[in-house]
Parts: C-alpha cells; sequence; structure tokens
C-alpha cells in the first residue's frame, strides 16, 4: 500500500464546550484530488485548520509522508509544503500579481544591492510569475505587473492557486476555490485543480459544489459530526447518496 | 451618434481613472503645477526667490512630518499624536541642551530616541492591545501634549541657550538666488530614501499589503504585528527629526509650537494622493501635498485673499481629494 502524503489520526478540537473535530482521521494519496465535504458544522473546516497550521489540535497525529508532523502556525505548514488556497484568498488588492505571488517571501537582489540596500529582485520575480501562470496555461491574465484588484474574481483565484502550486511541495489545500464564481470561471479553476494535480501535487479540496465534487475528485471524504463518517469512489457512489451519507440519511456502504 | 460621443468620453474618463490608479501621484502633481501657474499669474512676487524661499520654509515641519504620517496611513493607521511627539522632542533636545550643557549632537541621538520611544509607544498600543490608531494617537496626543507642558514648565527655551547644532536645520543655503534651509533639503532627502524603501524593499512592500488587507498578509505569513510596530516606532523617529527642523525654524523651542501640525501633515498625505483606507499612496506624493497646502495659504495671502478662505480653500482641496481616492478604488480591468 502507498504512503499517503499526508496522514491525520484521531484529531480532536474543542471550542470551549462545542468539539469541532472529534477524533478525525484523513489520508491523502500521491497525485489524487481529494475532495472533503459535509454539512455545516461536520468540522470540514477545522480539519483544514489543523492541516494547514492554522489552529492546533488538542489530541491527534499529523503525518506528512509518514513521519509526525506539528504545526504551530501557518508558516509551519508552509515550510512543511503544504500551501493552503484560502476562501478568502489572501491576495493584497492594491499589488500587482508578481508581489502577490511573492507575498512574504520576497527574493532580493544579487550583490550589495541586496544585501545592503536591501533591493527586491522585480524583474526576476516578474519573469517567475510569468513562468508559473504559463505553467498552468493561465493565459488570461496578461501582464504580471498587473494590480490584482483590476482582476476578475476567477483570475484571483489563479493567482492565488498558481502562489499554492509554485511554493507547495507536497501538498496543496484550497478552501471552497469556486464558491464566489460564475459558471465560467469556475471551470477554469477546476481546470487548474487539475492541472496542480496533473504536475504531481495532491491537492484536498473543500466545497459545498456537489457537481464540482464529482467532476474533479478522485475520492471524496464525507465529514459528518466531526469524525470521517466515509471515504467514497465519485465513479460508484452517486451524488445524492453521497449527501444522505453527509446529513446522516444513508448509512455509507460496507459499514 | 449621441451614443457614440458618450462611449468616447467614457473611456476617456476611464483611461484618466486607470492612469490616476496606477500613478496616484499624477493628480496632485498636477495640481500642484497648475496652482503654482495661476498664482505666478495672479501675483508678481509670487516666484520670487525670497517668496520661494519662504514657502519651503513653512512646508519643511509640516511636510516632514507628513513622511511619518504617509507610512502610518499606508497601513491602514492614523497618527494624531505626531505634532505632540515633535514638539515633545524638541523641548526635550533643547531643554537638555541648555540646561545640562550636553552638547548638540547627544541632545539630538536623545531626541531621536525619544521620538522612537513615542511611536514605539504607540505601535505598541495598536498591535498588543488592538485598540484603533485613531483612538489611541487621541490619547497619546494628550499624554505627549502633557508631558510637555510638564517637561517644559510652558516655558519656551530661546535659541541663543542651544548649540548650534540644534539650529542648524534653520541655516540656509542659496542656490540660484533662492535661499534654502537645511530643514528644507532635509526633508527632500528624508523623502527620496523612503520612496526608495517603501518602493525596493520587502517591509516597504510589507507596509503596503499590511494596510491594503491585513488577514491576507498574516495568511501569507508577513509578521503583521512587527510591521505596524515597525511603521510606528520608524515615523516617531521621522518626527523627532520634524522636531529638529521645528528648532531651527523658530530658532527656539516652544511647548505652545506646532499646534496645528497633527492635522497639517494628515491633510499634506491626503491631498498628496495616500489612501486613508491603506496601502495604496506614496510619500512623494506628501511632500507635493505638503507643497500644495503651502502653496495655496502664500498664493492666496499674495493675491490679498482674507485668511479664512485659504483654511477654506484647503478644507475644498481635501474633500475632492478623498472623492477622487474613492473614485480611482472603483476602477476595473
Amino acid at each position: 500500500m502507498t504512503t499517503p502524503v499526508l496522514r491525520a489520526r484521531g484529531l480532536v478540537k474543542r471550542y470551549g464546550r462545542v468539539t469541532a473535530l472529534a477524533g478525525s482521521d484523513l489520508e491523502l494519496l500521491p497525485g489524487e484530488v481529494l475532495a472533503v465535504i459535509g454539512d455545516n458544522g461536520a468540522g470540514k473546516s477545522s480539519l483544514i485548520k489543523a492541516l494547514s497550521g492554522a489552529v492546533v489540535p488538542d489530541e491527534g497525529e499529523i503525518f506528512l509522508d509518514g513521519s509526525p508532523v506539528s504545526f504551530a502556525t501557518p508558516i509551519d505548514a508552509r515550510k512543511a509544503g503544504i500551501e493552503t488556497v484560502h476562501q478568502s484568498l489572501a491576495v493584497a488588492p492594491s499589488l500587482d500579481i508578481a508581489a502577490n505571488l511573492f507575498l512574504g517571501r520576497e527574493r532580493r537582489r544579487k550583490g550589495v544591492l541586496g544585501s545592503v540596500f536591501r533591493m527586491l529582485d522585480r524583474q526576476g520575480m516578474r519573469e517567475e510569475a510569468r513562468r508559473q501562470l504559463d505553467a498552468l496555461g493561465i493565459m488570461t491574465i496578461q501582464n504580471p505587473g498587473q494590480a490584482v484588484e483590476t482582476l476578475s474574481g476567477g483570475q484571483r483565484q489563479a493567482v492565488a492557486v498558481a502562489r499554492a502550486a509554485a511554493f507547495g511541495s507536497r501538498v496543496v489545500i484550497m478552501d471552497e476555490p469556486t464558491a464566489a464564481l460564475g459558471v465560467r470561471e469556475s471551470r477554469a479553476v477546476l481546470d487548474l485543480i487539475g492541472q496542480v494535480r496533473d504536475r504531481g501535487l495532491p491537492v484536498i479540496l473543500v466545497s459545498h459544489n456537489m457537481p464540482h465534487v464529482f467532476e474533479v475528485a478522485d475520492r471524496i471524504h464525507i465529514q459528518r459530526l466531526g469524525r470521517r463518517k466515509a471515504v467514497v469512489d465519485p465513479r460508484s457512489v452517486s451524488m445524492s447518496d453521497a449527501v444522505a451519507i453527509m446529513t446522516g440519511a444513508l448509512e455509507p456502504p460496507g459499514s | 451618434m449621441t451614443a457614440a460621443v458618450e462611449h468616447r468620453d467614457r473611456s476617456l474618463l476611464t483611461r484618466v481613472q486607470h492612469l490616476l490608479h496606477a500613478q496616484a501621484t499624477i493628480g496632485p502633481a498636477v495640481v500642484l503645477l497648475v496652482s503654482v501657474v495661476v498664482f505666478a499669474l495672479l501675483s508678481e512676487r509670487f516666484l520670487t526667490p525670497g517668496n520661494i524661499s519662504l514657502v519651503l520654509q513653512q512646508v519643511a515641519v509640516v511636510g516632514t512630518l507628513a513622511v511619518g504620517q504617509t507610512i502610518v496611513i499606508l497601513t491602514a493607521g492614523i497618527d494624531l499624536s505626531c505634532g505632540a511627539i515633535m514638539v515633545l522632542t524638541s523641548i526635550v533636545i533643547a531643554k537638555v541642551a541648555s540646561e545640562t550643557g550636553l552638547p548638540g549632537l547627544p541632545a539630538l541621538l536623545l531626541g531621536f530616541v525619544v521620538g522612537t520611544l513615542c511611536g514605539l509607544l504607540n505601535g505598541l498600543l495598536v498591535t498588543r492591545l488592538k485598540l484603533p490608531p485613531f483612538i489611541v494617537t487621541l490619547g497619546t496626543l494628550n499624554v505627549f501634549f502633557a508631558l510637555n507642558l510638564w517637561y517644559s514648565g510652558s516655558a519656551t527655551i530661546r535659541g541663543t541657550d542651544m548649540p548650534s547644532l540644534l539650529l542648524w536645520t534653520g541655516q540656509t543655503v542659496t542656490v540660484g538666488g533662492t535661499r534654502i534651509t537645511y530643514g528644507s533639503i532635509l526633508l527632500v532627502l528624508l523623502v527620496a530614501a523612503m520612496a526608495f524603501v517603501l518602493k525596493n524593499t520587502a517591509w516597504g512592500r510589507h507596509v503596503y499589503s499590511t494596510g491594503d488587507d491585513l488577514e491576507a498578509s498574516r495568511l501569507s505569513g508577513i509578521r503583521t504585528a512587527r510591521v505596524l510596530l515597525s511603521v510606528y516606532a520608524t515615523a516617531g523617529l521621522i518626527y523627532a527629526v520634524a522636531a529638529w527642523t521645528l528648532v531651527g525654524r523658530i530658532a527656539s523651542a516652544s511647548p505652545q509650537a506646532g499646534q496645528t501640525d497633527n492635522l497639517d501633515s494628515i491633510t499634506a498625505v491626503v491631498i498628496g494622493g495616500t489612501s486613508l483606507f491603506g496601502g495604496r499612496g506614496a510619500v512623494v506624493g506628501s511632500l507635493i501635498g505638503a507643497l500644495i497646502v503651502g502653496v495655496f495659504r502664500n498664493g492666496l495671502a499674495l493675491a490679498g485673499v482674507d485668511v479664512l478662505w485659504q483654511t477654506m480653500a484647503v478644507g475644498v482641496l481635501i474633500i475632492v481629494a478623498v472623492s477622487l481616492d474613492q473614485w480611482i478604488r472603483k476602477v476595473k480591468a
């Protein structure tokens, strides 16, 4: 059996008297898109936050490539190669695309200009941004020097995905990437998710949109009442059955 | 026919909007240029070396404050205490030097420390107690002003009692018949240095992104609290430089000086095209903004316009500048 790239065991997270995660497991296999679905309050967000370092679980373990890891901050998770595309996108609208791709990890110029005068390597970062956008086939964006606020919602999403793909070496997590988008823009983002997977990066996709989930996911993790209720194959389970398991109306097959 | 004309008008307007969006300093620069031309036509004395020298001197103190104010406003903050920090610092350097006989340089360095600490206090209150910058600096404005009155004993310190270094900023150098104070030159150097840092360093970029979207910056791995702290402390240091310029300008240190400078620095920043919502603007714009206010007041005075109308003109400028900013923000692809 292949080692999961990312594996969580018995994650527990309590907020006061509310238990958001009640011993949740998760396995992400190499090169797959794993969708995470669940009703509101099922613990999807808490699960994703624990994996991306945004919250520290009270109990449980996380393994990256089989070795245990613990993230105190999102920066720790990023350093380990886990990039997250947040629902809020986490882009600075007045900065340009290249600046956003490198936000928080800017590159400096070589030599004295960089070491003494701390000058940024703007040219280098623009070129690298261009390469990353091209690599993902994001052709609608002409100029990496364009301010992000002049982009459409889908293009902004593309910038956020490109950033995750450019720096994520192990895992990319996407939280509701199509929630705020129109039909055509959703289409482009779904294609992007496929592109990221085809580059060999496994993706965890959190989404409420069943057609989208069934279109791109290789496996579907169904979260219910703070636990993993089931993992199903989208080719053998119907959309309505997945929803039924999610809401508790149906017991998962084989249980 | 009508539709075609409308379409062309809209695209021209949209082009202007895009231009201003990309280069926010263009608007203020045009306003400055036009006002200089208009006032030169209205009064022959306007462009005389003596008058230019006067405007530059009048602008130096507020302009220097505006450099610090700019970086605070870029982070979507505001600093109401800048003038109070400046006055407190000016009293400290003047009093320490005149009473203890401390030489100019250490007295000045002590002033820089005091200014930085005042700024740091603002930064700590904003980042640790998570209070809105408006409230924090409204509070510290009063705290610093009270400290200033207490330490000075409400007494003015004469320039003749101070080491000459403290008055150096009021000395002049003559360039092409115009006498320029070292304080004005210091201001230009400060603006150039800050413009370089904001544009070319990661810190500068983080200042913009923190003001633009705090949460996005945090999620991008920027230690936003540290950025804010450094911004308020740096601003405090710059206010201390303004204190030096102030002492040179009025050739004394008065606890009652610079009362209107808190708001005047904000006026300069806003007229200079920096957005009060953060993340957008440039320090060069603030220098231009300070010059616009200086030119308006001086030019209207030369044209024989009453002081109250000068004040009204500045008020109208502020409202126009902020409306323009709102419009620019609505730019679309």
